[in-house]
């Protein structure tokens, strides 16, 4: 039991890490500290960076939540600690 | 129907609806007044919380804001939904399977202590009061501008709207108004935006149109916009930084943490059945918040561009902007022109008395475009726009069906008030369960609390309404600081909570206490004591840019660090964490058990 808390403990942690990678480099990356490099390729009428920081990072940000929701309902089933 | 009558109907109709609901989801319990009863649908409790969430700032001042600063706007964009990320992996989960109904409830708990849990609450009063002057001072503009009445006038109407579904519907009436007031508030900013980016870009969807070209044209809107701005001696738009990029980042992290921390979003995942509904439903929320939010540059960018082309009739045809012709006449300026400088929101003071409008930046960096402007007869910057006038004022400006303008007007007090009523909860629950309730009246019944509840949350709506009427600062100028509260003092404090086993109450209430005072004390160094002007005192710490250029609303985040490292150094000084606790945040950390939230111990 202690063993398998533990486990299911860090296998949170590891997608919570995961996660938060992509979350920091769509925005804080893409958006902020790389935005005037991308903004020299173009997405439309949009400078990549400048669509990244307006508009892309809050795509990415949905979708993140919903496939780390996904993922935990996963988890919670494998180590059958799921609300009945 | 002349516009005033319709907008007095629509308005009138968004009232009636919410009070009807107040009406039906009148809440009989504690339970129901905290926590809606517990039952709240994930896909529905999203959209109340984005109804809670995009307040008076994101609805009427955002756009305007983004639209005045450009790509530096993204700050506000970013910072506003990717804390829901924090929030639905970091805190929500979690706190609804500790299942209490209010934040300081975890406190109490997990910090085993009445000084953190009155630190919590003190964290909580002061983030969400600041943040409550900026929705009341929405609500007076939104009415001072639509139902003609003076702004005193129009914060008396909202509080006593608020105070009918508030005060006796309580988190059930409050929820249910707000799945109403989402609808009603994304309808009035979509619809205008849809309108303004078809007669633009021919494309009806404003988040494409702002990356497709002009109608009739093969320039591209923002390319178009970046000219347009550099003609004025305007930074250009799809790059132009707020400060320096450094700052953007520090402000983008304390927006987030921020939003991750404020009270009255977090409870809003107590209402939720289960752990993994606390899960989906932030994701839910960020899916109705998103949709104003990637709407939002579009409108931003476009009324921009209305804005100079109404003022400078030669920057959308590409002609010469110094031309004397090109400035409109101020004697055949537009009808919302008029209407709008009746507010005080914009104003023309004619500074080369040549009866036309210049609007252009006279504090250009560039000493060719200024010596051009000097040379065409300029004078300085004749036109002064309020931000938030931007959105308010954008369907008068595209010439859109009066029914529009309407719209927007129920828009922008739906989204001022739903936030005012979450903020209220957050407040009076915080008075009457945490305080009342759980230290000082151990012995209260049920129904005394749900009655102190109802005292403390009439009490609430009449300061808010004193501090809507004097309020301190613009709008969003506060809404941002009670952000930075949040963050550097709320956030850290859950996070260690949660995942830390060792962190004992005396670190978390250091931590609290430091990470708090470090941000009041950087605020007020700039905007001055309590936000009086002429008290500031940064002189007296080399100066305003004193801690690497960080604007005082971005400074949160740096109060957070401090919060972090200051709770981890003291914990390490003091006793270390009682068993029990050390249980407790195990089996917090397991989803198994949850229950309903109970307010009991």
């Amino acid at each position: 039991m202690e063993k398998s808390h533990e486990l299911y403990w860090k296998k949170v942690l590891g997608l919570i890490r995961n996660v938060l990678i992509v979350w920091f480099l769509c925005s804080y990356g893409a958006g902020i500290m790389f935005a005037s490099a991308l903004d020299k390729i173009k997405l439309g009428g949009y400078p990549l960076g400048f669509w990244f920081a307006q508009q892309g990072s809050i795509y990415i940000f949905v979708a993140l939540i919903f496939i780390y929701a996904k993922l935990m309902g996963k988890i919670d089933e494998e180590f059958d600690v799921e609300e009945k | 129907m002349s516009l005033q009558a319709t907008i007095y109907l629509v308005v009138g109709l968004t009232f009636a609806l919410y009070i009807g609901i107040a009406f039906w989801a009148r809440a009989g319990s504690t339970k129901e007044f905290y926590v809606a009863g517990g039952g709240v649908h994930p896909i529905m409790n999203g959209m109340a919380t984005g109804a809670d969430w995009m307040s008076a700032a994101s609805f009427i001042s955002m756009a305007g804001m983004i639209g005045y600063m450009g790509y530096g706007g993204a700050l506000f964009l970013m910072g506003w939904t990717g804390g829901y990320v924090l929030l639905a992996m970091l805190l929500a989960p979690y706190l609804r399977k500790f299942g209490k109904f209010t934040v300081p409830d975890f406190f109490k708990a997990r910090f085993y202590s009445d000084t953190a849990t009155i630190v919590a609450v003190i964290c909580l009063l002061v983030a969400s009061t600041t943040y409550i002057i900026g929705q009341m001072t929405g609500v007076g503009v939104a009415f001072s501008r639509f139902l003609g009445v003076s702004n005193n006038v129009g914060v008396v109407v909202g509080m006593a709207i608020v105070f009918v579904y508030a005060v006796f519907g309580g988190m059930k009436g409050i929820t249910y108004t707000q799945v109403a007031q989402y609808c009603v508030l994304i309808l009035a900013y979509t619809i205008p935006a849809i309108f303004i980016s078809f007669q633009l870009t021919g494309n009806p969807i404003p988040q494409l149109g702002l990356g497709s070209t002009f109608s009739g044209s093969d320039m591209h809107m923002l390319e178009k916009l970046d000219h347009i701005v550099n003609d004025l001696g305007f930074g250009k738009y799809t790059t132009a930084l707020p400060g320096d990029r450094l700052n953007m980042f520090v402000y983008t992290v304390s927006l987030m943490i921020g939003t991750a921390g404020l009270p009255h979003v977090i409870i809003r995942f107590f209402t939720v059945p289960k752990v993994k509904d606390a899960r989906s439903s932030a994701g839910w929320a960020l899916v109705f918040i998103a949709i104003l939010y990637t709407t939002a540059p579009a409108v931003a960018a476009m009324a921009r561009l209305n804005l100079h082309a109404t003022i400078n009739t030669a920057v959308k045809s590409g002609g010469d902007v110094f031309a004397e012709e090109a400035s409109v006449q101020y004697d055949s300026r537009p009808e919302w022109f008029k209407r709008w400088e009746v507010t005080g929101l914009l104003t023309y003071e004619d500074k080369n008395a040549d009866g036309r409008i210049q609007y252009y930046n006279d504090k250009s960096k560039n000493a060719e475009f200024l010596a051009q402007a000097e040379a065409a007869g300029w004078q300085g910057n004749e036109l002064s726009v309020n931000n938030d006038i931007m959105v308010l004022a954008n369907p008068e400006i595209a010439r859109l069906p009066n029914w529009v303008i309407a719209l927007v007007a129920a828009g922008g007090l739906a989204a001022a008030l739903s936030t005012a009523a979450g903020l209220l909860l957050a407040i009076s629950s915080a008075v009457s369960h945490d305080l009342l309730k759980n230290m000082f009246m151990k012995d209260l019944t049920e129904k005394g609390e749900l009655m102190a509840g109802r005292i403390a949350m009439a009490a609430a709506i009449v300061g808010a309404g004193y501090l809507g009427m004097n309020p301190p600062d613009f709008a969003a100028g506060t809404v941002a600081i009670a952000f930075g509260l949040a963050a550097s003092s709320i956030f850290p404090a859950l996070m260690m909570g949660i995942f830390s086993k060792t962190m004992n109450k005396q670190g978390a209430i250091a931590g609290m206490l430091a990470g708090l005072l470090a941000t009041m004390f950087y605020v007020f160094a700039h905007t001055g004591i309590f936000y009086v002007k002429g008290t500031e005192f940064y002189a007296l710490f080399g100066g305003k840019d004193f801690f690497f250029g960080i604007s005082p609303n971005a400074f949160g985040a740096i109060g957070a660090v401090i919060n972090f490292a200051v709770a981890f150094a003291v914990k390490n000084m003091t006793a270390p964490v009682p068993s029990h606790i050390a249980e407790m945040v195990e089996s917090v950390r397991i989803p198994r058990g949850a229950g309903e939230a109970t307010g009991g111990h």
